[in-house]
Protein backbone atom coordinates (compact mmCIF):
# COMPACT_ATOMS: atom_id res chain seq x y z
CA UNK A 1 0.00 0.00 0.00
CA UNK A 2 1.74 3.50 -1.10
CA UNK A 3 1.28 5.98 1.96
CA UNK A 4 0.99 9.67 0.69
CA UNK A 5 2.03 10.70 3.85
CA UNK A 6 3.80 9.18 7.53
CA UNK A 7 4.04 9.87 10.91
CA UNK A 8 5.56 8.85 14.14
CA UNK A 9 4.76 9.49 17.28
CA UNK A 10 6.89 8.43 20.47
CA UNK A 11 5.11 8.26 23.69
CA UNK A 12 5.72 7.37 27.53
CA UNK A 13 3.39 4.68 28.59
CA UNK A 14 1.62 6.74 30.96
CA UNK A 15 -2.37 7.12 31.10
CA UNK A 16 -1.93 11.18 30.93
CA UNK A 17 -0.85 10.58 27.29
CA UNK A 18 -3.63 8.21 26.06
CA UNK A 19 -6.00 11.65 24.86
CA UNK A 20 -2.91 13.09 22.88
CA UNK A 21 -2.35 10.29 21.68
CA UNK A 22 -5.82 9.16 20.10
CA UNK A 23 -6.30 13.27 19.09
CA UNK A 24 -3.08 13.37 17.11
CA UNK A 25 -4.15 10.41 15.14
CA UNK A 26 -7.19 11.62 14.41
CA UNK A 27 -5.65 14.89 13.27
CA UNK A 28 -3.46 13.07 11.14
CA UNK A 29 -6.02 11.57 8.93
CA UNK A 30 -8.37 14.73 8.22
CA UNK A 31 -6.82 15.20 5.16
CA UNK A 32 -9.28 12.29 3.87
CA UNK A 33 -11.90 14.49 5.36
CA UNK A 34 -13.82 11.45 7.32
CA UNK A 35 -16.91 11.64 9.11
CA UNK A 36 -17.27 12.25 12.92
CA UNK A 37 -18.18 9.26 13.49
CA UNK A 38 -14.69 7.72 11.42
CA UNK A 39 -12.47 10.11 13.40
CA UNK A 40 -14.67 8.72 17.05
CA UNK A 41 -13.79 5.17 15.84
CA UNK A 42 -10.27 6.03 15.21
CA UNK A 43 -9.65 8.05 19.11
CA UNK A 44 -11.99 4.88 20.52
CA UNK A 45 -9.52 2.09 18.98
CA UNK A 46 -5.64 4.21 19.19
CA UNK A 47 -6.98 4.63 22.81
CA UNK A 48 -7.77 0.67 23.39
CA UNK A 49 -4.56 -0.03 22.00
CA UNK A 50 -2.55 2.63 24.24
CA UNK A 51 -4.28 1.40 26.87
CA UNK A 52 -3.21 -2.40 26.78
CA UNK A 53 0.45 -1.54 26.05
CA UNK A 54 0.44 0.93 29.77
CA UNK A 55 -2.14 -1.41 31.37
CA UNK A 56 -0.65 -5.01 30.22
CA UNK A 57 2.10 -4.52 28.31
CA UNK A 58 4.04 -2.49 31.11
CA UNK A 59 1.81 -2.80 33.62
CA UNK A 60 1.69 0.45 34.99
CA UNK A 61 5.77 1.04 35.50
CA UNK A 62 6.64 2.63 31.82
CA UNK A 63 8.32 2.09 28.83
CA UNK A 64 7.71 3.57 25.53
CA UNK A 65 5.04 3.07 22.96
CA UNK A 66 5.58 3.62 18.98
CA UNK A 67 2.73 4.92 17.41
CA UNK A 68 3.33 5.03 13.51
CA UNK A 69 0.25 5.85 11.35
CA UNK A 70 -0.09 6.14 7.31
CA UNK A 71 -1.90 7.62 5.00
CA UNK A 72 -3.13 6.11 1.54
CA UNK A 73 -5.84 7.98 -0.44
CA UNK A 74 -8.52 6.03 1.13
CA UNK A 75 -7.28 4.53 4.14
CA UNK A 76 -5.56 5.11 7.71
CA UNK A 77 -2.93 2.57 8.71
CA UNK A 78 -1.88 2.69 12.31
CA UNK A 79 0.73 0.40 13.91
CA UNK A 80 0.80 0.56 17.96
CA UNK A 81 4.38 -0.66 19.34
CA UNK A 82 5.86 -1.77 22.82
CA UNK A 83 8.50 -3.57 24.19
CA UNK A 84 6.92 -5.11 26.99
CA UNK A 85 6.12 -8.45 28.42
CA UNK A 86 4.09 -9.55 25.22
CA UNK A 87 0.92 -11.72 25.15
CA UNK A 88 1.44 -15.54 25.72
CA UNK A 89 -1.95 -16.44 23.61
CA UNK A 90 -2.84 -13.77 21.43
CA UNK A 91 -6.04 -16.03 20.15
CA UNK A 92 -7.35 -15.74 23.62
CA UNK A 93 -6.46 -12.21 24.22
CA UNK A 94 -8.89 -11.70 21.68
CA UNK A 95 -11.76 -13.11 22.92
CA UNK A 96 -14.15 -10.35 24.01
CA UNK A 97 -14.21 -10.11 28.00
CA UNK A 98 -11.20 -11.84 28.43
CA UNK A 99 -8.62 -9.75 31.15
CA UNK A 100 -5.50 -10.85 33.06
CA UNK A 101 -6.76 -8.42 35.92
CA UNK A 102 -10.55 -8.79 36.53
CA UNK A 103 -9.81 -7.41 39.82
CA UNK A 104 -9.35 -3.98 38.39
CA UNK A 105 -12.33 -4.06 37.15
CA UNK A 106 -10.83 -4.55 33.63
CA UNK A 107 -14.17 -5.26 30.75
CA UNK A 108 -11.75 -7.49 28.58
CA UNK A 109 -13.55 -5.55 25.67
CA UNK A 110 -10.17 -3.93 24.09
CA UNK A 111 -9.22 -5.85 21.15
CA UNK A 112 -13.36 -6.40 20.48
CA UNK A 113 -13.88 -2.34 20.57
CA UNK A 114 -10.72 -2.41 17.95
CA UNK A 115 -12.24 -5.07 15.60
CA UNK A 116 -15.65 -3.35 15.91
CA UNK A 117 -14.46 0.40 15.17
CA UNK A 118 -11.61 -1.03 12.45
CA UNK A 119 -12.20 -2.80 9.42
CA UNK A 120 -8.72 -5.08 10.41
CA UNK A 121 -6.82 -5.67 13.24
CA UNK A 122 -3.36 -7.45 13.49
CA UNK A 123 -1.84 -8.04 16.80
CA UNK A 124 1.91 -10.04 16.92
CA UNK A 125 3.27 -10.56 19.87
CA UNK A 126 6.37 -11.98 21.22
CA UNK A 127 6.67 -12.95 24.97
CA UNK A 128 9.65 -10.69 26.70
CA UNK A 129 9.92 -8.46 23.46
CA UNK A 130 6.88 -6.61 23.01
CA UNK A 131 3.54 -6.25 20.94
CA UNK A 132 2.23 -4.47 17.92
CA UNK A 133 -0.72 -3.64 17.18
CA UNK A 134 -1.80 -3.24 13.43
CA UNK A 135 -4.94 -1.34 12.91
CA UNK A 136 -6.81 -0.08 9.33
CA UNK A 137 -9.41 2.31 8.77
CA UNK A 138 -11.26 2.32 5.47
CA UNK A 139 -12.27 5.89 4.86
CA UNK A 140 -13.39 5.76 1.17
CA UNK A 141 -16.84 4.50 2.36
CA UNK A 142 -17.77 7.98 3.48
CA UNK A 143 -16.85 9.75 0.52
CA UNK A 144 -18.66 7.20 -1.78
CA UNK A 145 -22.05 7.38 -0.27
CA UNK A 146 -21.56 11.37 -0.37
CA UNK A 147 -20.62 11.88 -3.95
CA UNK A 148 -23.39 8.80 -5.35
CA UNK B 1 -13.11 14.48 33.87
CA UNK B 2 -15.85 16.82 35.87
CA UNK B 3 -19.14 15.18 38.37
CA UNK B 4 -21.98 16.89 39.72
CA UNK B 5 -25.35 15.57 40.81
CA UNK B 6 -28.46 16.65 40.99
CA UNK B 7 -32.23 15.68 42.15
CA UNK B 8 -34.77 15.32 39.95
CA UNK B 9 -38.07 14.05 41.06
CA UNK B 10 -36.89 11.42 43.25
CA UNK B 11 -34.06 10.40 41.38
CA UNK B 12 -30.44 11.14 41.72
CA UNK B 13 -29.21 12.55 38.46
CA UNK B 14 -24.83 12.19 38.20
CA UNK B 15 -23.92 14.31 35.32
CA UNK B 16 -20.02 13.02 34.02
CA UNK B 17 -18.33 15.96 32.13
CA UNK B 18 -15.41 15.18 29.83
CA UNK B 19 -13.60 11.73 28.97
CA UNK B 20 -13.71 8.42 30.71
CA UNK B 21 -10.47 6.49 29.74
CA UNK B 22 -7.34 4.79 31.85
CA UNK B 23 -6.28 8.63 32.60
CA UNK B 24 -9.84 9.28 34.26
CA UNK B 25 -11.19 5.88 35.51
CA UNK B 26 -9.82 6.16 38.95
CA UNK B 27 -11.05 9.43 39.67
CA UNK B 28 -14.53 8.25 38.72
CA UNK B 29 -14.32 5.25 39.77
CA UNK B 30 -14.38 7.02 43.64
CA UNK B 31 -16.29 10.08 43.07
CA UNK B 32 -19.21 7.39 41.44
CA UNK B 33 -19.24 5.39 44.64
CA UNK B 34 -19.10 8.56 46.80
CA UNK B 35 -22.29 9.70 45.36
CA UNK B 36 -24.24 6.23 45.19
CA UNK B 37 -23.40 4.94 48.63
CA UNK B 38 -24.19 7.81 50.58
CA UNK B 39 -27.17 8.46 48.45
CA UNK B 40 -30.82 7.87 49.97
CA UNK B 41 -32.02 7.92 46.20
CA UNK B 42 -32.92 4.27 45.11
CA UNK B 43 -33.12 5.15 41.53
CA UNK B 44 -29.62 6.91 40.12
CA UNK B 45 -29.34 8.09 36.46
CA UNK B 46 -25.98 9.08 35.23
CA UNK B 47 -26.73 11.80 32.40
CA UNK B 48 -24.07 10.78 30.14
CA UNK B 49 -24.35 14.07 27.69
CA UNK B 50 -21.34 15.98 28.74
CA UNK B 51 -19.14 12.64 28.03
CA UNK B 52 -17.30 13.24 25.52
CA UNK B 53 -15.49 10.04 25.17
CA UNK B 54 -15.37 6.78 26.59
CA UNK B 55 -13.43 3.43 25.80
CA UNK B 56 -13.70 -0.06 27.08
CA UNK B 57 -12.00 1.06 30.37
CA UNK B 58 -15.54 3.30 30.99
CA UNK B 59 -17.28 -0.20 30.56
CA UNK B 60 -15.21 -1.75 33.26
CA UNK B 61 -15.88 1.17 35.43
CA UNK B 62 -19.91 1.45 34.43
CA UNK B 63 -20.50 -2.39 35.02
CA UNK B 64 -18.22 -2.16 38.17
CA UNK B 65 -20.54 0.12 39.80
CA UNK B 66 -23.76 -2.14 38.54
CA UNK B 67 -21.79 -4.89 40.72
CA UNK B 68 -21.40 -2.97 44.01
CA UNK B 69 -24.67 -1.83 43.90
CA UNK B 70 -26.20 -5.45 43.92
CA UNK B 71 -28.17 -6.14 46.96
CA UNK B 72 -28.47 -2.22 48.26
CA UNK B 73 -31.82 -2.26 46.50
CA UNK B 74 -30.45 0.88 44.42
CA UNK B 75 -30.54 1.06 40.61
CA UNK B 76 -28.64 2.32 37.77
CA UNK B 77 -29.70 3.97 34.38
CA UNK B 78 -28.34 6.04 31.97
CA UNK B 79 -29.56 8.73 29.27
CA UNK B 80 -28.49 11.00 26.64
CA UNK B 81 -24.97 9.31 25.56
CA UNK B 82 -23.57 10.73 22.39
CA UNK B 83 -23.31 8.87 19.68
CA UNK B 84 -19.74 7.27 19.87
CA UNK B 85 -21.03 6.39 23.36
CA UNK B 86 -24.03 5.15 22.40
CA UNK B 87 -21.83 2.43 19.99
CA UNK B 88 -19.84 1.84 23.20
CA UNK B 89 -22.85 0.29 25.25
CA UNK B 90 -24.99 -1.43 22.20
CA UNK B 91 -21.60 -3.40 21.65
CA UNK B 92 -21.02 -4.81 25.23
CA UNK B 93 -24.58 -4.84 25.67
CA UNK B 94 -24.41 -2.44 28.45
CA UNK B 95 -27.58 -1.14 28.28
CA UNK B 96 -28.82 -4.75 29.05
CA UNK B 97 -27.54 -3.54 32.86
CA UNK B 98 -28.11 0.05 32.48
CA UNK B 99 -31.30 0.41 30.96
CA UNK B 100 -31.56 3.94 28.86
CA UNK B 101 -33.99 6.33 29.86
CA UNK B 102 -35.27 9.48 28.29
CA UNK B 103 -34.02 13.12 29.20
Amino acid sequence: MKHINEMTLTIKAMSQNESFARSVVAAFCVPLNPTIEQINDIKTAVSEAVTNAIVHAYEYKGGDIVIWAGLSEKALHIKISDTGKGINNVDEALQPFYTTKPEEERSGMGFTVMQTFCDKVQVESSVGKGTTVTLYKDLQQRSERFDA
Amino acid sequence: MNISTRVENNFLVLYLDGELDEATAAGVREAMDNCLMTTNSLEVVVDLTGLTFMDSTGIGVLIGRFKKLKGTGKRLYVRNPSRSVDKIFQMAGLYNILPLVGA
